[in-house]
């Protein structure tokens, strides 16, 4: 299999999956057999490129013309190679995880839910392999459009109303900022392609220039950047899966990625280390960071909680991005990777618990624990990953990003970063420790053990990827140096 | 049968079998006949757009007599694509909503109806076709007062009023630009547009020409329903039988512009002072108020016909906002959208004569759960309304792309327009997703056993839909055809 072919099949695998969902849509289990098969077939083609990739390697496809001088393209740097390995193994873990969520929970329009799962899987591939920004455009409203479908999914008042929140901030900043972005940085560049060192020296005035950075870093609403992180929470009316796939790991990550990928690729670090006023974008995402915790340290439902959490460590991603210090940049990349895994075991685990015991309020959780020990285990395992600390992913990321602010010698970063784990660890910590040392309610509100073996094995899986990360991250930071390579 | 004749063809395929079809008796016949005609007429439109894309432009003199004694038909780029939007609606619409107009059309009206309907198919590619003003205004009273009795061809008496005040307002339209072309005529002594282009010079700016530019502007723009001309808009679509609505919705309007583009750049940009700015001065305003009032007003509507109706004026303001920034990028943008809207607009209309055949009521309150009912016929709606809104995949993006490109070009005022397109985007979605959800996401009134629109309704449906995912991916053709449509007007070296 060539590596054009691979790129092409990471984009059709999940549409020929929504398409044989469709069919097999009277027999259950030949469904959810569809589902299996076709995220491993993706998770094949996605990781397939990765030598390729490693070895320098930039394969690229153009599918078509669109107007003169600007084409629907592919091509595949660390970022994106990364990005799309990361979203085809978690989807294998999610499916396993769905199957006894959705049957566990007897959710009504299983068809429709796995039909839209996998159209959105396919969006996020096409997002990691866009060759130029038009590409990621496209895609990023396909993503945008195909979760809908599953924001909705209860169709309750609440539901829909969580829904619209989410569709229209999502595309009031894509339609509203991004779009004018990417036909401004067309009308002074010329060109769209993502290409290393940039495209805009020279091109606009460092005072444009951070206008148009801020039209970026806002018009990516999927980075969940204050203010237009509400739809996050609103999306949590999903289902946990959902919730956790979407909108910890494929959407929001997709938002953080086309960010990193326009500072990196559209201004180039060079060309952004001159522009004064990009300080400002910096504060507004430590801001981001500080306040989305603080907020999170409010809540009572666990997975609003999470939410905030999540849109406060996307911040981290676009923080480190707008270091502009090269070794931020890495860390910018493997946050993506760390947070996932934590992320997406946090979500898990507060699926688990919703399936097992109906509970979704955290103050309901006291002795839940010793009810679910490996579900919550994880759980403590991907709030300290949140944290930061080791043995967990998020502190191989936390250590390049503050590498990077050293390297510049950026004091507000660290004092971004030290405030933040500090505040992970005081709305994490009580959590854990209110699910294994608190008294459960005497008598019980009901009996009951752990979820679904599906659920607990997908959520214990990804808890060893989050150890496990700590220990074997090589060959994901080797990749992603190469995002510094062709540097003028 | 030789490529030369293919200009005359493209209007007498249809003029001549509408009186055919009115005398094919009450049954099925007429309807076939006229498909079979529009048809044709579509194949002729499509060949002469292929030969007319790489010309400035064919002429065909009616009856041997040369231009300027005799009338020319001139077919540009720019009428090239008229003609395929005319033909092509007229074709799909007729093909594809048989058995909602069957429910519609008493029988004992259908020879006359599909009569009408070909003479307003031939009017519209009449006026696009010709190369003569005073020709054109003939071929725009042929088309009005067939789409007079259209419009009126159904059951519902709301139509009516609705036609009435269409014609009085047609009529005045028409009559302004009549009066228009008269007064050029006296100070030009021609009706040749190519050939008033080389004579207006001498006598432009008198005060005779200057009422004329102001006769034809207005007049024009009332009959292309140009805010805040187009009061007669919503109810003329919304009553009227729907596939008169898919028809009319994607071509009527965009004829007149045509005619006032072509008027506006062709013939009196060259001569007259400031022509430019006042052209700006004065549509520009319009068509911004278009776009927000008229999407403004869809937000608020609740019938799902005059909810789309008020969303074409808007899209009518595009067209204008793109035109009235006399760049090239900008009247590219104008014209490719005509083509775009009226495949996204075709589209939705279709879908809600689909929708008709099942529901009684087309308020958006009794649609509730339609799409249980009717999936395949709402996800082809969805489509349509993606279009619509311009989001990237579908053809409405690509027009969405190059207006906010040549507005970017604009300098301060562009920014402003860039934020105006955006925030009537964003009504787009909300007006659009308004049906979705209703249609999706709200509980069936009724029962909600499946009931699909007839199969052959579906599949034309479909066909359309896809053609907005086709050419949001592959714009080539009409982008190619509406550039060197504005080379032209803008007398740009092609």
């Amino acid at each position: 299999m060539t590596a054009e072919t691979a790129i092409l099949l990471a984009v059709a695998i999940p549409l020929a999956g929504a398409l044989g969902v469709a069919l097999a849509r009277r027999l259950p289990n030949l469904r959810e057999a569809a589902s299996l098969a076709s995220s491993g077939a993706l998770a094949a083609a996605a990781w397939s490129l990765l030598p390729e990739v490693m070895s320098g390697n930039r394969p690229a496809v153009e599918v078509f013309e669109f107007v003169p001088g600007l084409s629907i393209r592919f091509e595949v740097e660390p970022l994106g190679a990364m990005f799309a390995a990361l979203a085809s193994l978690l989807w294998i873990v999610s499916t396993v995880y769905s199957i006894g969520y959705m049957r566990g929970n007897a959710e009504r329009h299983q068809t429709r839910y796995y039909v839209f799962f996998a159209i959105a899987i396919s969006a996020t591939m096409g997002v990691a392999f866009a060759g130029n920004l038009l590409t990621l455009f496209l895609f990023y409203e396909a993503l945008t459009l195909a979760t809908y479908p599953l924001v909705a999914h209860a169709g309750d008042e609440r539901a829909r109303r969580g829904a619209r929140t989410y569709l229209f901030i999502l595309l009031a900043t894509s339609i509203g900022l991004l779009l004018p972005a990417i036909a401004w940085t067309w009308s002074v560049a010329g060109t769209l392609d993502f290409t290393p060192g940039g495209v805009l020296e020279g091109r606009i005035t460092d005072g444009l220039a951070a206008v148009l950075l801020l039209l970026y870093v806002l018009g990516t609403g999927k980075a969940a950047v204050m203010p237009v992180h509400r739809w996050l929470p609103a999306a949590m009316v999903a289902p946990a899966p959902v919730s956790a796939l979407l909108h910890a790991v494929a959407v929001v990550k997709a938002g953080v990625f086309t960010i990193a990928k326009v500072v990196i690729y559209v201004f180039g670090l060079d060309f952004l280390a001159g522009v004064p006023a990009e300080r400002l974008l910096v504060w507004l995402a430590g801001f981001t960071v500080v306040a989305a915790s603080i907020v999170a340290m409010r809540q009572t439902d666990l997975k609003r909680l999470l939410a905030y959490s999540t849109v406060s460590q996307l911040s981290y991603v676009v923080l480190a991005a707008l270091v502009l210090a090269p070794l931020a940049e890495v860390g910018a990349a493997i946050h993506i990777v760390a947070h996932a895994f934590g992320k997406i075991t946090l979500f898990f685990a507060a699926g688990a618990i919703y399936v097992a015991s109906k509970k979704t309020d955290i103050g309901q959780m006291a002795g839940i624990g010793l009810r679910m020990p490996w579900t919550m285990t994880a759980f403590a395992i991907g709030a300290l990953s949140m944290i930061g600390v080791p043995p967990t992913a998020g502190f191989v990321s936390k250590w390049y990003i503050i590498a990077g602010a050293f390297q510049l010698d950026n004091y507000f970063v660290l004092a971004v970063l030290i405030a933040s784990t500090g505040l992970n660890a005081a709305y994490f910590l009580p959590i854990v420790f209110r699910a294994f040392f608190r008294r459960e309610d005497r008598p019980p509100q009901k009996e009951h053990g752990e979820a679904p073996w599906p659920m607990v094995a997908a959520l214990v899986f990804t808890a060893s990827l989050v150890v496990v990360f700590f220990v074997f991250n090589g060959p994901v930071v080797d990749l992603e140096y190469g995002i510094l390579r062709g540097r003028p | 049968m030789t490529a030369e004749q293919l200009p005359a063809l493209a209007v007498a395929v249809p003029l001549a079998a509408a009186p055919l079809a009115a005398l094919l008796g009450r049954g099925s016949l007429p309807w076939a006949l006229a498909t079979l005609a529009s048809a044709g007429a579509f194949t002729v439109a499509i060949l002469l757009a292929a030969a007319a894309a790489g010309v400035e432009a064919i002429s065909y003199d009616v009856g041997g007599w040369p231009a300027p004694f005799g009338i020319e038909l001139r077919i540009t780029a720019f009428s090239a694509l008229l003609l395929v939007i005319i033909t092509g609606a007229s074709t799909v619409a007729l093909a594809g909503t048989k058995p909602s107009l069957d429910a519609e059309v008493v029988p004992a009206r259908r020879p006359y109806f599909y009569a009408a309907w070909l003479l307003a198919v031939g009017g519209l590619s009449g006026i696009v076709a010709s190369g003569d003003a005073f020709n054109i205004f003939v071929f725009m009273e042929v088309s009005s007062l067939a789409s007079y009795i259209l419009i009126a061809g159904g059951t519902d008496s709301r139509a009516l009023p609705a036609v009435f005040k269409y014609l009085v307002m047609g009529t005045i339209g028409a009559t302004f630009y009549l009066i228009g072309v008269g007064l050029i005529y006296m100070m030009t002594g021609t009706l040749n547009l190519t050939d008033m282009e080389a004579r207006i010079g001498g006598v432009a700016d008198l005060k005779p020409i200057l009422a004329a530019v102001g006769f034809v502007t207005l007049g024009l723009a009332l009959k292309a329903g140009v805010f805040p001309l187009h009061v007669w808009v919503p109810n003329a679509y919304a009553w009227s039988p729907h596939a008169v609505t898919a028809f009319i919705a994607a071509c009527s309007t965009k004829v007149s512009l045509y005619v006032l583009l072509r008027f506006d750049f062709m013939v009196f940009q060259g001569s007259l002072a400031d022509h430019d700015l006042r052209f700006a001065g004065f549509l520009l305003p319009l068509a911004v108020f278009a776009v927000l009032v008229a999407s403004a007003t869809a937000m608020a509507e609740g019938h799902l016909k005059r909810l789309l109706a008020y969303s074409s004026v808007a899209q009518i303001g595009y067209m204008v906002l793109g035109a009235s920034l006399m760049t090239p990028a900008g009247l590219t943008a104008g014209i490719v959208h005509m083509f775009n809207h009226a495949l996204a607009k075709g589209t939705l209309f279709l879908a809600v004569a689909c929708l008709a055949t099942r529901f009684a009521s087309l308020a958006l309150a009794d649609l509730a759960g339609a799409a249980r009912r009717m999936p395949w016929t709402m996800a082809a709606f969805a489509v349509g309304g993606l279009s619509l809104i311009g989001i990237p995949g579908t053809a409405g993006f690509v027009s969405k792309w190059y207006l906010v490109v040549a507005a970017l070009q604009a300098g301060a005022t562009g920014a402003a327009l860039v934020a105006v397109i955006v925030i009537s985007s964003l009504m787009s979605v909300w007006y659009v997703w308004r049906v979705v959800e209703a249609a999706w996401f709200r509980a069936p009134a009724g029962g909600a056993a499946r009931a699909e629109a007839p199969p052959a309704m579906l599949a034309v449906l479909w066909a359309a839909a896809l053609a907005n995912l086709w050419f949001g991916l592959q714009p080539g053709l009409p982008l190619a055809l509406s550039g060197s449509a504005a080379t032209s007007l803008l007398k740009l070296v092609q």
